[in-house]
Parts: structure tokens; C-alpha cells; sequence
């Protein structure tokens, strides 16, 4: 399984689905991350986490323990 | 009562919603807090219009039960019911902004929609079919500018069109199953409810929102049918019911804004991308922040912010000050110039009265004191002079004398030796200057502080002694103190407004996140810490940037550990009169702040006030851009008047009561005033004495210790006021000097910085606990220190090295105990 934390800066791929439950999924999909959403990572923060996303024309920061639970495909 | 038009005023952050907000009201506005949480509340009078109020809700991105502000916002649209929603949504981000629309329009409330920064969305080439969105949405669209004011009386009147009107359309936006299920939930559970709100309620029951559910209390039969319908539904779907909810929203926006809304920017870069990648930038970003924080904390705390807090506090609420500061050096110099040679001539005066033997040399020192006396009504410059020379000449031309100085600011004492030259010299200096001090209103045009200002008027008026120091020591002092930080929390405020409105406090939490979340604290809490330094009551008000409410609440309760301003002077007496100056003493407070933030952040966030789960960071990265000067000024204005009124009330009554157990006390002659320095007679002595056992453990069981530590609620610098007049540093073994320090650093901040952190939590129970942990913890920590200390030193007690060694152990065990619930967590993710 293929997860946002996997992608590297630059790279971009598709949202297959959310795993997790509760606020921290809904957070998420409420910021726009839903099934079939096209994800660029914008960069990484300079010590390494969390990391920039872009999506639906803005900017949107995660943090990688977060970012695995969105299964992507390239 | 007339009947208001009530108006809410609801978008996703950063969308312009405050921009648009003071341009519909202007100065008409109230700032509060919604009940009972830190969550500030805007209330406004629309500009020429009759009756209509706006308020504004927090910035959401979506009506979710999981975050205070989205709670607070539904509780307000569902509760109190305005009679319409102007719903502000960015141009440039639409998608993300309808998610909220699709949300707001269920309510049943006249949703009216303004598309903001209409201005960038044609420069970037865009194009969006106003008519045709508002059609498929079912509610009017207005373009505005909130920025330029373009437009935004259009939307404002249309709202309240709507409003009067009350016509509300529904749209059944999701798919057929979830269509089906939500009507069969209206059918049986909430059909019982007005009409306009049903289906928000079965929409809500189907995401099976608790909040909802345990409002509306449904039966469990009926509760199970509905469970059936939400689980066939969440099998066809294979998600489950609140996501698919959802990623239907975000389809049926993908679905309509097919046809009206085109986008040329894709994949460029705007300007904003440009300055990001700078910034956040791998390499830079660390330096780049570096830079920005020296310059908010030079701005805020060495310069500006000082100069305007001294000038408050010593000009305003002191002495007085020189206008415009013309001739202020120069009587500086002179003040500086007499007041040396003042010490020569009374370091002299005092030898020869400890060395006086006859009665002829009595009588001549005697009389030189007397001719000094400016005082005296028969004070003459003339016979001063004649006093001292005859003095002189009675000396031995060979004579040299050695005097103790003390710096007034740290009672850290100096030796000055002394000859007869030097007396001549001093005379000299003295005689030019009449031999009375130098007064200020001889230089530049000095205007006289409030405190001068009302103690003539009071004097002048013949008012009772109590009367005049209850208003001066008490109430002006009181006043005083809150109004002194006021100019430094303006200058720190309007820095903030600034920093948050141009998109780059967003980007301190993304860069600062990995370190600080270890703590159980946020990227942002680095600011409040920074600002602490200079002083506690902005740090604690900047808190405020924080937006997730665990992370404030542990940022307010661990800023005020960095030593701020005012406990430099006590740091630096600690450091000069026990410890001979020894450089280490100052560094060693800022870690042992440092130590004690860190320390509290990963024990707190595993109790079960933090725990829970965490709060997630998913974060917009807004775009930069340069805001107004206006609404700068509005966001300064706002939190710094908030602070004045809050705080404002609890410290005045605090310093009041305070003045009283210091000013009054039992006597000889019985109870009555004292003068300043009868302060062993105090009620406050008393209440020394009595709780002085307190600190025995911490080894400074004494009431003067107890006294210093309760006057520096005041203001921390009153400590070292307090020791200078009761004991003195003779109190102290260099252990108990430390531990002292250390509890006095860590406890209970003064009344402004309580009554900040009152403001800023908006809740007793939370203050009380703030404080309460704050003072348990310096004490527990003093103590630690201080039985070590003396079982290095050979002097074990071995009761207390028991008890520190325990509680060592149990600080450790707090610091590694393991995070149950996370540990489940990952469990359960493994599995």
C-alpha cells in the first residue's frame, strides 16, 4: 500500500482512500482530501516533518503520521 | 424593544471574513468571548443601516462536532438562530470554500454568498459564472472586495433582504442511497422538530454526530432501525457514514462547478508560491525565522516596547517625564553628578559620626548635618557651604575614607574609598547646584507623573493620610501597573496582527511543529515564549495566535516559567549579593525556564487534561499577502482594550488589597497606617510569619522571605524592594539563596500576568489550575534544589532528602512514563 508519506517533493498522486476514523479523519477530508483528489507534495519542513500538500488549488500542511493514512495510487 | 436583524457572518479562515467584518461595522463593535471557552466572540452594528447586527463566527472550515470553534458556530447558527448567513467564500479557493456553503445552506437559514478577492480571480484569468452558481446553489452571490470595499454593502443588503424575505431553498445534493437514508431518519426521528431544521438534524444523525445525537436523545428502538439504514447505506457505499458525507459534498462542488467556474492559473507559480519557496525553503527557513523572531523581540521587547513601557511606568505612572525628552539626558547627568558627590560628603559625615569621641566633634557633625537639611525651613545654600568647609578643615589633610555603596537596583554592594581631595571636589559639585538636588523642570519642559499630579492635589486639599496612600499606593499604583504594559502590548500586537495577516505565522507552526509538538505544544508557542521574555502579560496574549485549544491552554500555563524583565533585578541581587556576581546565575534562570516548559509540556500533556486525542495539525498555508494598515490597527486596538478591561479589574483589586496588608498594621500604639519602612509591623508581616513554615523544606522559613514573595505578585521586582527593606540578603545561605530564586522564577506570575492568564483562558477553573500547578511545581523543584544542595554541602537533612529524592523519582516517572493511549493507538493500527 502506496501512502501520501510515501510520495516524494514534487511527486503527486491520487487519493485511493482514507484510512483511521474520528476527528483526525474528518479533519482531513474536511480540508478536501476525499477519494479521487490529486495530491502534489510541495516540500518537506526543513526539520523534516510536517509536510506542504497541495491540492485543490491551495496550500495545505500535514504531518507524516497523519499523511499515512491517505492511500494514494501514482 | 426594537426588533434587530441579526446577521452571521461565517467563512473559512483567511477567506477576508475580518477585513469584511470592520468594514461593515467599523467602530461599532463588541469583543467578548463565547460563553465559557477561550473563543473570541464579534459582535457588530452595521454601518447606515437601521437595526441589523453582524456576528462574526470563527473562521471554520466546516461543521464538524471536533473543534471548538465549529461547535461554537453551530451551536450559535442551530441555537440562537440569526435571521440569515452571509457566507464569505475565498474566489481564488473555491472548491474548499463551498464545502462550508454546502453545510451552511442545510441549517434552514436565508444563506446569502459573497465571493471575495473577485479582484485576484480576474487577474489570474479566471472566470466564474456568478448566475449560473447561484442558480445550482439556490442562494443570491455577490462579488466583493473586502480589502477595497468593493461590493460589500450590495451583500450586506441582500442578506438583509433575505432575511426579512426568510426563503429557503433545499437541494438534495447526495447520492440516492444517503438520499434515501436521510429521509427515512427525518421521517421517524426528527419529524417532531420545525420544519426548516429537519434535515440538518437527519443529516447529522446519519454522520452519527454525538453532539446531535445526545441533544436530541432518540429512542434506542428507534435508534437501531435508523443504525440499520446508515450500515446498508455505509456496505453499498464501503465507507463509513460521516466520510461518506463527506465525499459527496466535494463531489457534488466538483459536479457543479462544471460549466461556471474556469481556471487558467493551473500550475503557475503565483507570487505567493515565490516568496514560499524562499522562506519555507530547507535551508533558509531556519535563518530566515531567526532573523524575523530578533526583530519582532527588538522591536517588541529592547526598544519600542520598552521605551514605551519605562516611559509609562517611570514618566506616566511615575516621577514624570521631559517633554518630547528634550533636556532629559542632560538632567540625567546632573542627577547623576550630585547624586555621587552626595556620597562622598555623607560617606565622610557618617565616619566621623561612628569616630566621633568628644563632644566638640559631636557637635560639629551634628551641625553639618543640620546645615545639609533642605528640609530645615532656615535651609540655606550659604550656610551649607560654610558647614562643610569648617568641616573640612577640622579633618586631617591625609585623611581616607572607605564607604558602602548600594546599587539601588540590585542591592549589590560596592566599597569606595575616599579622600579629603575628593571631599573638597564634592563640596564643589554641590555648591554649584545649591546643594539641593537637581529638579527637573529646570531642564526641558517636565511634566509631572499622574501619581506626582494627584499626591499635590491631595495634599493640597488636606486629604486624610490613609485616604491619599490608599489612592496613590494603592489604586494609581494599581492602575498604573495595567496601564504601564499597555503601550508594549500595542507595539507587540500590532507586530502580531501583522505577522498573522500576511500568511507567515502559519508558516512558524509548519517549520517550529516537529520540536514543539513533543512538548504537547504548538509551533506557535515559540512566540508567546519570545515575548515572555521581555514580559509575561503579552506573552500570554499572543497565545492567542494558537488556533487548537489544548496547545493554547498549555502555552498560557508554561510562558510565564521564562524569566520575564522584572525578575531581572531579582535574578541579578540573587546573583551579585550571594553569589559575588558570578556570571552563571542569570543563564542558569533562562534554563531552568527553559527546563521547566519542556518538562511540563511532556508531563501535562499525558495527564488526563491533554490526553485524548491529539489534536490534528492540518493546516492551511494561506497565501501571503500585505494587509491593510486599518484592519492592523482594528486586531491592535481590539486585543489590547480587551486586556485593559479584563485584566484590568483583577489587578487593580488585587494591588488594593495587597497595599492594605502592607500599609496597616497592630502597633504599640494599635492598629493603624505604618510608615514605609514599619513593614515588620504589617498585616502582611503577620500573614508572613504565619505561613512561613510553608517554605521551611525550601530553607528560607522566614516571614521577610514570605513578605518578598507575596509583594512580588505586584510586580517581581518588588522582591528585591521588599528584602532591602526588611532584612536584607543576610537572610539567605547561598542554598536557600538558590532555592529562593528558583521558587520566586517558577511560581505564581505577578497580578497582570494572573489576570492575562484569566483573559486568555476565560474560565476559573482553568486559571486556578494554571497558577495552582505553576506554584506547586517552583515548589517542588525550590525544594529539590535545596535539600541536594545541603546534602552536598554536608549539612543532609535526611527527612528532606528523603522527600526530594521521591519526588525526583516521581518527576522522572511522569517525564518516561509511557503514553498508555498511544501505545493503544499503535496497536491498534498494527493489527
Amino acid at each position: 500500500m502506496k501512502t501520501l508519506k510515501d510520495l516524494k517533493v514534487g511527486q503527486s498522486g491520487k487519493v485511493v482512500k482514507i484510512h483511521g476514523e474520528g476527528a483526525l479523519k474528518r479533519r482531513i477530508m474536511d480540508m478536501g482530501i476525499t477519494k479521487g483528489v490529486l495530491i502534489t507534495v510541495r516540500k518537506v519542513a526543513p526539520l523534516g516533518d510536517p509536510m506542504e500538500l497541495n491540492l485543490r488549488g491551495y496550500e495545505l500542511s500535514l504531518r507524516k503520521a497523519d499523511a499515512e493514512m491517505v492511500e494514494i495510487e501514482v | 424593544m426594537e426588533k434587530y436583524i441579526k446577521i452571521a457572518l461565517a467563512g473559512n479562515p483567511n477567506s477576508g471574513k475580518t477585513t469584511l467584518f470592520n468594514a461593515l461595522t467599523g467602530s461599532n463593535q463588541f469583543v467578548g468571548n463565547w460563553p465559557g471557552v477561550t473563543v473570541e466572540k464579534k459582535e457588530g452594528k452595521v454601518k447606515g443601516r437601521d437595526n441589523v447586527i453582524v456576528t462574526d463566527l470563527p473562521g471554520i472550515y466546516s461543521l464538524s462536532p471536533y473543534t471548538l470553534e465549529e461547535v461554537v458556530a453551530r451551536n450559535y447558527l442551530i441555537d440562537e438562530r440569526p435571521d440569515a448567513i452571509l457566507n464569505i467564500v475565498d474566489g481564488t479557493n473555491l472548491e474548499r470554500n463551498l464545502y462550508l456553503t454546502t453545510q451552511l445552506v442545510e441549517i434552514g437559514i436565508p444563506v446569502v454568498i459573497a465571493i471575495n478577492m473577485m479582484d485576484m480571480v480576474k487577474k489570474y484569468g479566471d472566470n466564474i459564472a456568478i448566475d449560473g452558481l447561484s442558480k445550482k446553489l439556490g442562494c443570491p452571490i455577490v462579488e466583493i472586495s473586502a480589502l477595497k470595499e468593493d461590493g460589500i454593502f450590495l451583500a450586506i443588503d441582500k442578506a438583509i433582504e433575505c432575511a426579512k424575505a426568510q426563503k429557503k431553498t433545499v437541494r438534495h445534493i447526495f447520492s440516492g442511497a444517503v438520499e434515501h437514508a436521510i429521509a427515512h431518519i427525518e421521517e421517524s426521528s426528527v419529524h417532531h422538530l420545525p420544519e426548516d431544521r429537519q434535515r440538518w438534524y437527519a443529516i447529522k444523525i446519519f454522520e452519527r454526530d454525538s453532539k446531535v445525537l445526545e441533544q436530541l436523545k432518540i429512542e434506542k428502538e428507534k435508534l437501531a432501525h435508523i443504525e440499520t439504514d446508515i450500515k446498508a447505506c455505509e456496505s453499498e457505499l464501503d465507507d463509513d457514514a460521516e466520510s461518506i458525507i463527506t465525499n459527496e459534498r466535494y463531489e457534488y462542488i466538483g459536479e457543479i462547478l462544471k460549466g461556471v467556474y474556469h481556471k487558467k492559473h493551473v500550475g503557475r507559480l503565483t507570487t505567493s508560491d515565490k516568496i514560499d519557496k524562499i522562506v519555507t525553503n530547507r535551508w533558509l527557513a531556519l535563518p530566515i525565522f531567526a532573523v524575523v523572531m530578533f526583530l519582532v523581540y527588538f522591536v517588541s521587547v529592547t526598544t519600542v516596547g520598552t521605551w514605551a513601557t519605562d516611559w509609562a511606568n517611570d514618566g506616566l505612572f511615575g516621577d514624570g517625564f521631559h517633554l518630547l525628552w528634550i533636556g532629559d539626558g542632560k538632567y540625567n547627568d546632573a542627577s547623576e553628578e550630585f547624586s555621587g558627590a552626595s556620597e562622598v560628603v555623607d560617606g565622610f559625615i557618617s565616619w566621623s559620626e561612628k569616630g566621633a569621641q568628644t563632644e566638640q566633634d559631636k557637635a560639629l557633625v551634628n551641625g553639618v548635618k543640620e546645615a545639609l537639611d533642605t528640609e530645615n525651613p532656615e535651609f540655606s545654600a550659604e550656610k551649607a557651604k560654610k558647614a562643610l568647609y569648617s568641616y573640612v578643615f577640622a579633618l586631617a589633610p591625609n585623611t581616607s575614607i572607605s564607604y558602602v555603596v548600594v546599587d539601588e537596583e540590585t542591592l549589590e554592594e560596592s566599597t569606595v574609598v575616599a579622600t579629603v581631595e575628593d571631599l573638597k571636589n564634592a563640596i564643589t559639585v554641590l555648591d554649584r547646584y545649591g546643594f539641593a538636588e537637581p529638579d527637573p523642570a529646570s531642564y526641558g519642559v517636565w511634566i509631572p507623573g499622574i501619581p506626582v499630579l494627584i499626591g499635590n492635589g491631595l495634599e493640597a486639599i488636606g486629604c486624610w493620610d490613609w485616604l491619599s496612600s490608599l489612592i496613590l499606593d494603592g489604586v494609581v499604583a494599581g492602575v498604573g501597573a495595567v496601564l504601564g504594559f499597555v503601550p508594549q502590548i500595542l507595539v507587540l500586537f500590532l507586530i502580531l496582527a501583522f505577522l498573522e495577516a500576511c500568511g507567515y505565522m502559519a508558516r512558524i507552526a509548519f517549520v517550529l511543529d516537529k520540536i514543539f509538538r513533543k512538548f504537547g505544544l504548538s509551533g506557535k508557542s515559540f512566540i508567546p515564549m519570545l515575548i515572555g521574555t521581555g514580559c509575561g502579560v503579552p506573552g500570554i496574549m499572543s497565545s492567542r495566535t494558537i488556533e487548537n485549544d489544548r496547545d493554547r491552554k498549555m502555552t498560557i500555563i508554561t510562558t510565564t516559567f521564562i524569566p520575564c524583565g522584572a525578575k531581572l533585578p531579582f535574578i541579578a541581587l540573587i546573583a551579585g549579593a550571594i553569589f559575588g556576581g558570578a556570571w552563571w546565575v542569570a543563564p542558569l534562570a533562562y534554563f531552568i525556564g527553559m527546563l521547566a516548559i519542556v518538562v511540563s509540556g511532556i508531563m501535562l500533556k499525558k495527564t488526563k487534561l491533554f490526553s485524548g486525542d491529539v489534536a490534528p495539525f492540518v493546516m492551511e498555508l494561506p497565501a501571503y499577502h500585505m494587509p491593510t494598515i486599518k484592519n492592523l490597527l482594528y486586531s491592535m486596538w481590539e486585543r489590547g482594550w480587551s486586556f485593559i478591561k479584563k485584566a484590568g479589574t483583577i489587578i487593580l483589586l488585587s494591588t488594593v488589597i495587597i497595599w492594605f496588608l502592607t500599609y496597616f498594621g497592630f502597633t504599640e500604639t494599635g492598629f493603624r497606617m505604618l510608615a514605609e519602612n514599619e513593614i515588620d509591623k504589617s498585616i502582611l508581616a503577620f500573614i508572613g510569619s504565619f505561613v512561613s513554615w510553608i517554605f521551611a523544606p525550601l530553607g528560607f522559613a522566614n516571614w521577610q522571605s514570605a513578605v518578598a514573595t507575596i509583594t512580588g505578585l505586584i510586580a517581581k521586582e518588588n522582591i528585591v524592594a521588599t528584602i532591602d527593606v526588611t532584612l536584607g540578603v543576610a537572610l539567605f545561605t547561598k542554598q536557600s539563596a538558590m532555592s529562593f530564586l528558583i521558587f520566586n522564577l517558577l511560581c505564581a506570575p505577578c497580578f497582570a500576568a494572573m489576570g492575562a492568564i484569566k483573559r486568555e483562558m476565560n474560565n476559573w477553573k482553568w486559571t486556578a489550575f494554571a497558577i495552582g500547578y505553576q506554584t506547586v511545581f517552583a515548589y517542588v523543584i525550590a525544594l529539590i534544589v535545596y535539600q541536594f544542595s545541603i546534602a552536598f554541602v554536608g549539612q543532609i537533612n535526611v527527612l528532606g532528602f528523603i522527600v526530594a529524592s521521591i519526588l525526583v523519582l516521581l518527576l522522572l516517572y511522569m517525564i518516561i512514563k509511557p503514553d498508555f493511549k498511544k501505545i493503544a493507538k499503535r496497536l491498534k493500527k498494527s493489527k
